[in-house]
């Protein structure tokens, strides 16, 4: 009965009346930087997860080539929740890093409203590779300073220099466990995306194109 | 937890990786139309798992979370039961990036959170 849900409690994630707008929000950065820990301590209910295929839709080949026989590698995605009222939804979803899963960051990230790069300070280059693919999409996004306990605190123009970020790129502190500081961390982030479309020509184009 | 499928998900769609029509983004909205009743023939359990989750209205990444299969299944499943028309999708608003004002009633939600 795998499938027999018609009566099942939860009625999460689904919507009475007109379908929502719905917007998403990507999390990025580094293996094990805190990207699931950020998405759990916003969302309404507990991250959920779905996969991709490698062998799915979007694959490259050369992704495949030297693993043949190995048949099915699935990447797990976790994703959270957050309803803002009836008609409206924030989707936020952690971007798998490793390298071998980026043919599915062009599938989530188009039309993303923004994304936050988490980077801890410690391994600053682990977020490089995040920061190069939103810049180079037009996407906008934050650096979310994941302050693990133990670390010493670098400046915020430190920072700026190491990654090489443009002035405008807003910089914040955030530890991914409070509620408080990852929605302040979101809301840097849209206003930023406001801020953006409102300095951007007559027709600004829509983060994810092209 | 079951035994666990004894259907590889990709045998679920005959072996298809891509969806017919257009693409499907991973927040696009899916309802099954109302009093629609489908002919079973050439429908999998898991189609009729799709059209019951989704009475209401329901993400794509809800949907496969929901049901536990990869999102390039789930669009596969959706594709079809478009392609019979048993539900609508809503694709989220890409001019919705420049709309201010969706983007401050946004922002205004998340400082409440």
């Amino acid at each position: 009965m795998a499938y027999d849900d018609s009566d099942a409690p939860g009625t999460a994630g689904r919507h009475r009346g007109p379908a929502p707008v719905a917007v998403k929000i990507l999390i990025a950065g580094g293996f094990g930087v805190g990207k699931t820990t950020l998405v759990g301590a916003l969302t309404e209910i507990q991250p959920l997860r779905t996969e991709e295929d490698l062998s799915g839709p979007g694959a490259s080949i050369d992704v495949i080539v030297g693993v043949e026989n190995k048949r099915t590698t699935t990447v797990a995605m976790d994703f959270g929740r957050i309803s803002i009222s009836d008609g409206l939804v924030v989707y936020l979803f952690g971007m798998p890093g490793q390298e071998r899963f980026w043919f599915m960051w062009d599938d989530l990230s188009h039309g993303t409203l923004g994304a936050v790069v988490l980077a801890d300070v410690r391994r600053l280059a682990d977020c490089f590779p995040a920061i190069d693919y939103f810049e180079r999409r037009e996407t906008p996004f934050v650096v979310a300073l994941n302050n693990f306990p133990g670390t010493i605190r670098r400046g915020v123009d430190e920072v700026r220099k190491a990654l090489d970020l443009d002035a405008h790129v807003p910089i914040v502190d955030c530890d991914a466990r409070e509620r408080g500081s990852c929605r302040d961390t979101l809301v840097t982030l849209v206003d930023h995306t406001i801020a953006l479309a409102g300095a951007g020509s007559r027709e600004p184009s829509p983060a994810g194109r092209g | 937890m079951g035994p666990g499928p004894v259907v590889r998900p990709y045998a679920l769609v005959r072996g298809r990786t891509r969806p017919t029509g257009d693409a499907l983004d991973v927040i696009s909205m899916v309802s099954s139309v109302p009093g629609g009743s489908p002919d079973p023939v050439g429908l999998e359990p898991e189609h009729l798992a799709v059209l019951r989750r989704c009475g209401l209205a329901m993400s794509v990444a809800d949907l496969a979370s929901a049901l536990d299969l990869p999102l390039g299944v789930i669009r596969i499943l959706l594709g079809d039961l478009r392609d019979r028309g048993l539900i609508t999708i809503y694709p989220p608003r890409a001019e919705g990036l420049a709309d201010i004002r969706l983007l401050r009633e946004v922002a205004d939600g998340l400082r409440r959170l």
